[in-house]
């Protein structure tokens, strides 16, 4: 069904469904909430239409490609495989969410919020579809723009530094990346990415490729130690910005490290992919710490992103160590990348799932500090389930999403270094604490104060929205197979092309 | 007709709970209180039929092992991770223990809940512990194992913390969680050994690739080789040292006791706890190969059976009493694993959840009946007010003290005779401490009995008026759970632990011919024969010592109570500060881990991170571009000057080389 469609339709609808919600603007928030919610709805759709129409044994698919820049050989050229359709659909999915979070609690210009996560949800999908460079590269930097006026216009108090700071940082990364991109467009002739893979660069050109690409995916997922933009960001931002951000804009880098990393510089990430690895390390580990003692409760789960994040970049690193592929001895290596990518989707769960929940509360009580709340379980005991569940889920307990990708990661890193696998073990008694530790403070006790004690519990819109998500976790941590049958063949071939380019350039 | 099993009857026994949980959960505010325990007493009460049936088909309808797959969680490369069930005669055992003793608490649970608002939440919770159990010992595969693992550990962290206004509550909750997430930790790496080692983690599979390569080693510190298996073990010991609280993960069983009396007779005393146990029997095949594993399993469990004990001397509320008398008997099963004698320490953890689970009921119905007070040295006397709990609790602490003939002094006498016969150093160590465990738990045993039923009447006048004996949904599981506490040992401990009957179907493997139970076995005359033989061992004397001496303190002679403790005051004071693991993990780990952090925050991102380099460089461009601004004033005249200046320099500088040329 409209094969050739398809991608464009998932990326322009939400554009322009934005603009159009837009035009409405002021005049009618009950028509700005409806318009939105449709668009976000037929989009959500159209995923499905995807996700049911994808093979996962075919490759890249639903391939569109015109020419869109003639003289510099630019194409705009789509497709997705088992790495990016998954992405496409959460994408619609917490853009959906988000849209629904919104109607209630944003009284300031309703249309321009709305708008902004519709133009932004097409822009994702494109990031995530694109399969020309500069188009990437176009996407990439795009996105940034209605993130940037979210948090500034409905950001909180710090929400200028917070901007600038994030602007700033993705900016510089980024501007690499294009640098790599032109050097690239050189080698190939092409500014197809998937041309981009396998040139058989020699190795001093792909540790400063390599090296480009960290600098704008680092920043992005984030890693330690460029990850300081993540919290201020999430602090400042509204609900639904931290709940994209969180969900969608950190996956970017680490798709980013699958699509142009590993494939285009595989010699340079397997020198170099210790430095990942330690850095990844250094994320679950210290980050973990870190968040344990925030007494922000965006800025714990804004650092426990950080952490779970580690587990994926850690997965998709350790590969070199653990054996590409079944030949080499063990599926070590595609146990850690499969955990790793099955931690971005779930991760994009749990983390929008916590963010709601702290809007929840925040919508009512106008504070993110831990300490200004206590007992909340007394007055808002369906909200207290659910917070309960995430909490957990986000401690990586076996029956939640949470547990599958940090289990596979563990796993695969085992077969690298017993010592890998023991130091991320570390998270399950880390990540207990700080996500726990937040729940004893939060939600149980004696109600603390009369502003707790006013508290009414949740509403229909946000059962649903926590209700739907809470199936999504469990779901996903009792059946995984059905993300990872979808992601796996892709993931496979991956492994065995970065493993094919390695033992060319060995025998040159 | 040999009665098969089919596996409808298996989804049966795990869904039933589970899905009267969900209807009490969710439906509770709909269902009502009496819906809601009907609707989970019935769930339940199915699976106990059925699992009763099941042992019936193992045991006596010959019916083969089932080793069923349900569906695949998930499959990467050659690894299939899958959830389905083994049931041979160790889960089968394991199944009606747990669905009986399950059972019987939810009955109780009617009485002793009776006011509390979050009845029909706790019966959800207690039915979903029962599913979680449930598929922790039906699991054919360490995955699920793992599943049910954390489960059983999350519903125990809601119902430690039931009474969430409590601080104490919600403290030893997310201790409880935490300290079993060590083990977790320990658990999990040894299962990563073993699906990276054998490519499998289906027991079955798991074994049998065990037997071809055993002998592989790996490297954990440089180029030393360690045996793979023996690592394997530790660590997934660690584990059961976590959720069967052994020293030094025993610290939060005995906060554990925040929580409502009848799930610290069903999860911490007689269910939940007892996982380690299984769990290593049923790995017995992987135990057997290393004898480095069973020596750290037969000196924890030893240090714990004894050191414990010592601390349920000093208690003075009346739960915790039975908390430490549970740490001390579990440290017994373990430490009989630790010689082999795996169906030992599986025949104790058996006779042990009944009588422990009767202890605990009992405690409860003194507990109500005092208004929930907790405090021995508020009670005294009761045996009169509560006949029934008393000559129940009189029987449970019988079994637990190994009076002869009772359940509890089979099987605690055959772990202490298959210690004593093993051989080796670390044999005799742990055979003398489990030998004066015994003393002990029958004098902290008859102490507890004496505090409570007998002597002065220590309550205040308006407790005493209230005193009635609890209502029948207390008492008739009480009686219920006695039954099997004084007879279920003569009936059983012959086939069980000296016969063939876990060995039969491959459920427990021991490799060497010449271990504890075996001696234990060539010298078995019958159930009159093992009692006689006992008292030609030093064990039943030290517990009627330990019931001498408590008679003499608190009944005969409690004014020499002074002057014997006297003496012993350092030791007391070390008992009540309970060896200092408390502070040392609250203190030490907990505080110093977060100072850690609040260090790391300060230094680490505020200073190093955000302060120096983040807006250190944006600082460094500011004053770059502030230096820089200076020369861009504006003023044409400015410019005009600088331009002069240059033309006059480079005239001079011609000039300069001109003359010098």
């Amino acid at each position: 069904m409209f094969d050739g469609w398809l991608l464009s339709l998932i990326i322009w609808v939400p554009i322009f469904g934005g603009a159009a919600v837009l035009a409405v603007g002021a005049r009618s928030p009950q028509a700005v909430r409806a318009l939105a919610t449709a668009v976000a709805g037929l989009t959500f759709l159209l995923t499905l239409v995807l996700w049911i129409g994808f093979d996962p044994g075919a490759g890249m698919q639903f391939v569109e490609k015109r020419s869109w820049v003639p003289s510099f050989d630019i194409h705009y050229h789509l497709g997705v495989d088992g790495i990016s359709m998954p992405l496409v659909v959460l994408t619609a999915f917490a853009t959906l969410l988000v849209v629904v979070a919104a109607w209630r609690g944003i009284e300031y210009r309703l249309a321009q919020y709305m708008g902004a996560f519709l133009i932004m949800e097409g822009l994702m999908v494109g990031v995530f579809a694109a399969l020309d460079a500069i188009l990437f590269y176009v996407f990439w930097e795009a996105m940034l723009v209605p993130m940037f006026l979210l948090i500034g216009i409905w950001g909180g108090t710090n929400r200028i530094y917070a901007t600038i700071k994030f602007f700033l940082y993705t900016f510089l990364g980024s501007v690499l990346m294009l640098i790599a991109f032109l050097y690239l467009r050189w080698q190939a002739e092409s500014f197809g990415v998937l041309d981009f893979h396998g040139l058989g660069l020699p190795f001093e050109a792909q540790i400063l490729i390599f090296l480009a690409l960290l600098a704008a995916f680092a920043v992005k997922v984030p890693m330690w130690p460029v990850h300081t933009w993540l919290p201020d960001a999430h602090t400042e931002a509204p609900t639904g910005g931290s709940v994209i951000l969180a969900a969608i804009t950190l996956k970017m880098g680490a798709y980013g490290f699958l699509r142009f990393a590993l494939p285009i510089a595989p010699e340079a990430s397997q020198e170099l992919a210790w430095l990942v690895i330690a850095m990844s390390l250094i994320a679950i580990v210290y980050i973990g710490l870190v968040a344990m003692v925030q007494e922000d409760m965006k800025r714990l789960i804004a650092y426990s992103s950080i952490a779970h994040m580690g587990f994926a970049t850690l997965g998709f690193f350790v590969v070199f160590q653990a054996g590409l592929t079944s030949a080499s001895g063990g599926d070590g290596g595609l146990l850690a990348m499969t955990g790793g990518y099955v931690q971005l989707i779930s991760h994009g769960f749990i983390s929008a799932a916590l963010f709601l929940c702290v809007g929840v509360l925040y919508d009512r009580m106008h504070t993110r500090n831990i300490s200004d709340y206590g007992g909340v379980v007394n007055r808002m005991p369906i909200f207290a389930a659910f917070f309960v569940v995430f909490a957990m889920a986000n401690a990586g307990l076996p029956g939640t999403s949470g547990f599958v990708g940090e289990f596979m990661v563990i796993l695969g890193s085992y077969q690298a270094s017993f010592w890998y696998a023991a130091i991320a073990g570390l998270t399950l008694i880390v990540g207990a604490a700080y996500s726990l530790w937040l729940v004893k403070r939060v939600v149980f006790g004696p109600v603390a104060n009369e502003r707790v004690d006013q508290l009414r519990d949740l509403d229909g819109r946000e059962l649903l929205l926590l209700g739907v998500l809470a199936v999504a976790v469990i779901g996903l941590g009792v059946y995984p197979a059905v993300l990872i049958e979808v992601a796996e063949p892709t993931l496979v071939a991956l492994l065995e092309d970065v493993s094919a380019m390695l033992s060319l350039a060995a025998a040159r | 007709m040999d009665p098969v099993l089919v596996e409808w009857v298996l989804y049966a026994i795990v869904l039933l709970p589970l899905i009267a949980a969900l209807i009490a959960g969710i439906g509770g505010p709909w269902i009502g209180r009496v819906g809601a325990h009907r609707v989970t007493i019935g769930g339940v009460g199915l699976a106990t039929v059925l699992s009763f049936w099941v042992l019936y088909a193992q045991v006596w309808g010959g019916a083969a092992p089932l080793d069923i797959t349900v569906y695949t969680w998930a499959t990467v490369g050659n690894l299939s991770f899958e959830i389905g069930f083994l049931v041979d005669r160790l889960t089968a055992v394991m199944m009606a223990t747990v669905t009986f003793v399950a059972l019987m608490v939810h009955i109780y649970t009617i009485g002793y809940m009776h006011d509390d608002p979050g009845y029909q939440r706790f019966f959800s919770y207690i039915a979903l512990f029962t599913f979680a159990m449930l598929m922790l010992v039906m699991a054919n595969n360490l995955l699920q194992l793992f599943f049910a693992w954390e489960a059983v550990g999350l519903v125990s962290y809601l119902l430690i913390g039931f009474w969430y206004t409590r601080e104490s509550a919600i403290f030893a909750n997310l201790k409880a969680f935490l300290v079993n997430r060590v083990g977790d930790l320990g658990l999990l790496l040894g299962i990563a050994v073993l699906a990276s080692a054998f490519g499998t983690l289906h027991y079955g599979e798991l074994f049998a690739a065990v037997a071809e390569a055993p002998d592989q080693t790996l490297n954990l510190f440089g180029a030393a080789e360690w045996s793979l298996i023996t690592v394997a073990c530790v660590l997934i010991f660690i584990g059961c040292m976590g959720k069967s609280a052994q020293v030094p993960l025993h610290v939060w069983l005995p906060d554990s006791m925040e929580g409502p009396t009848p799930i610290s007779a069903l999860i911490h005393a007689a269910t939940m706890v007892t996982a380690g146990i299984f769990l290593v029997a049923r790995l017995s095949p992987l135990f057997e190969l290393s004898t480095v594993a069973l020596t750290v399993v037969l000196v924890v469990g030893a240090l714990t059976a004894f050191f414990m004990g010592l601390i349920g001397l000093v208690q003075n509320d009346i739960k915790r009493v039975v908390a430490y008398s549970t740490l001390s008997q579990l440290g017994y099963m373990v430490a009989a694993l630790g010689v082999s004698a795996y169906a030992a320490g599986v025949y104790h953890l058996f006779t042990h959840a009944f009588f422990k689970a009767l202890l605990f009921l009992a405690a409860g119905s003194v507990i109500i009946a005092l208004h929930h007070e907790q405090d021995m040295r508020k009670m005294g006397g009761l045996a009169k007010y509560l006949p029934i709990t008393y000559i129940t609790m009189l029987i449970g602490t019988l079994a637990l003290i190994g009076f002869p003939g009772f359940s509890g002094f089979f099987s605690k006498e055959a772990v202490i005779a298959a210690v004593g016969y093993s051989a080796g150093g670390w044999a005799t160590f742990a055979y003398w401490l489990l030998v004066l465990g015994v003393f002990v738990t029958a004098l902290y045993s008859f102490r507890l009995l004496f505090m409570v039923f007998h002597g002065e009447e220590r309550m205040d006048a308006h407790a005493r008026e209230h005193l009635h004996e609890s209502p029948r949904v207390v008492t008739i599981p009480l009686l219920l759970l006695a039954v099997p506490s004084v007879l279920i040992g003569l009936l059983t401990f012959g086939p069980m632990v000296i016969g063939d009957f876990f060995k039969v179907d491959g459920s427990i493997q021991v490799l060497a011919t010449e271990h504890g139970l075996a001696y234990l076995a060539a010298g078995y005359t019958g159930v009159l024969g093992f009692i006689g033989h006992a008292f030609a061992t030093p064990v039943p004397y030290l517990a009627f010592a330990g019931f001498l001496t408590a008679w003499l303190l608190y009944i005969k002679r409690p004014e020499w109570r002074p002057r014997v403790v006297a003496p012993l005051a350092p030791l007391q004071r070390l008992l009540e500060h309970k060896y200092g693991f408390d502070w040392l993990y609250v203190q030490g780990a907990a505080g110093g881990g977060r100072a850690l952090a609040r260090g790391l925050t300060l230094v680490g991102e505020r200073w190093i991170i955000d302060g120096a380099l983040v807006n250190g460089s944006a600082r460094l461009i500011g004053r770059a571009a502030a230096g820089v601004r200076q020369l861009q004033t504006g003023y044409l005249y400015h410019y005009a000057f600088i331009m002069v200046i240059g033309v006059l320099l480079l005239i001079t500088l011609f000039v300069v080389r001109t003359v010098l040329a």
